[in-house]
């Protein structure tokens, strides 16, 4: 697996040769800094860390000042880990990391984000149910209600992990198999079908 | 809208928008329509005249034309910036005083027509 660390920038949409019109997400991806390099003898298993974002380094931890060190390079806001990273050519501690090195036209690519935050929301937009689905025949007030949430004296209790209203979004969430439209190396810029989680100027992660 | 994102659509539709020519509502036109039918392509003409712009100076801009086929008034949308768009054609300048001309829907024959605009010399 590789990939790279990028932030949202926002959405257009791009016509297919078919003349469909496909609406697609503007992505910042890279310059990333490799800032460690785990191989099996060390620790067990191959991966690599990605650092995105500057940072100040009065707002960085002295461990991670000290990590940042070692691969000579300013302190990044992202530091994210991909496991067998595997890229054209070989990585080494502090070497700069392009899109274009990692992405190319036509791929399939995984992103992922923190969706948007929702707060407090009911089961019709937190699961998708249904409502009640109709307005008359003595209905009132429980449109959107989520109906019987278990039977009565048996089992006597309600069913741990069962959906009812709460926090919604905020989340993790992967996307899977977006295809890359464009790349524009010389902004550090990609270009993928769909829409993505998160709001503008979110952290994305992208892999394949 | 970020500077990103009118960059790329820049990149992508600024040949196509400098490849037409410019017109709006009152204008006849002549568009040429990518039309496949199983594996061959061919070019169908659609004349009429252009009765709105919409959504301009974004990459989903349309414009509608409209022409009357056999007595019928017929209607077309096209993307502007859709490759299945070959070629417009701007055939007659028109003068008019809306940029969308819905009132002629409910015109016919004469009372249908568009003055020519008439350009000063120089």
């Amino acid at each position: 697996m590789s990939g790279i660390i990028g932030k949202k920038i926002g959405m257009t949409s791009i016509y297919s040769a078919d003349g469909q019109q496909v609406a697609c997400t503007l992505v910042e991806a890279g310059p990333c800094v490799v800032t460690q390099v785990k191989t099996t003898e060390t620790d067990g298993y191959n991966a690599v860390q990605l650092g995105y974002g500057e940072k100040k380094e009065k707002n960085t931890t002295q461990p991670l000042q000290g990590h940042f060190k070692k691969a000579q390079t300013t302190p990044k806001k992202k530091l994210v880990e991909f496991r067998d990273f595997e890229v054209s050519e070989e990585v080494s501690l502090g070497q700069g990391l392009t899109v274009d090195k990692v992405f190319e036209e036509g791929e399939l690519v995984h992103v992922i984000g923190t969706s948007k935050g929702k707060g407090f929301q009911g089961v019709v937009k937190r699961h998708g149910f249904g409502g009640v689905g109709q307005a008359t025949h003595g209905q009132h007030n429980r449109l959107r209600a989520p109906g019987s949430i278990g039977a009565c004296s048996f089992p006597g209790r309600v069913f741990k992990g069962l959906r009812m209203a709460g926090r919604t979004g905020g989340a993790r969430v992967k996307v899977f198999n977006l295809r890359v439209m464009k790349v524009y190396p010389e902004k550090n810029l990609m270009v993928v079908s769909g829409s993505i989680p998160g709001a503008k100027n979110s952290y994305v992660i992208l892999e394949k | 809208m970020s500077e990103l994102i009118k960059f790329v659509e820049q990149d992508l539709d600024a040949d196509r928008r400098a490849a037409f020519p410019s017109f709006k509502a009152g204008d006849t036109v002549n568009v040429h329509v990518k039309i496949k039918e199983g594996n061959k392509e061919r070019i169908q003409q659609f004349q009429g005249t252009v009765i709105q712009r919409r959504n301009q100076g974004t990459n989903g801009e349309t414009f509608t034309v409209r022409k009357i086929s056999s007595g019928i008034g017929v209607e077309r949308i096209f993307p502007l910036l859709s490759p299945n768009i070959d070629k417009i054609e701007k055939l007659r300048e028109g003068s008019v005083r809306r940029a969308r001309l819905f009132y002629l829907r409910g015109r016919q024959g004469k009372a249908a027509r568009i003055k020519e605009k008439i350009r000063s010399k120089n």
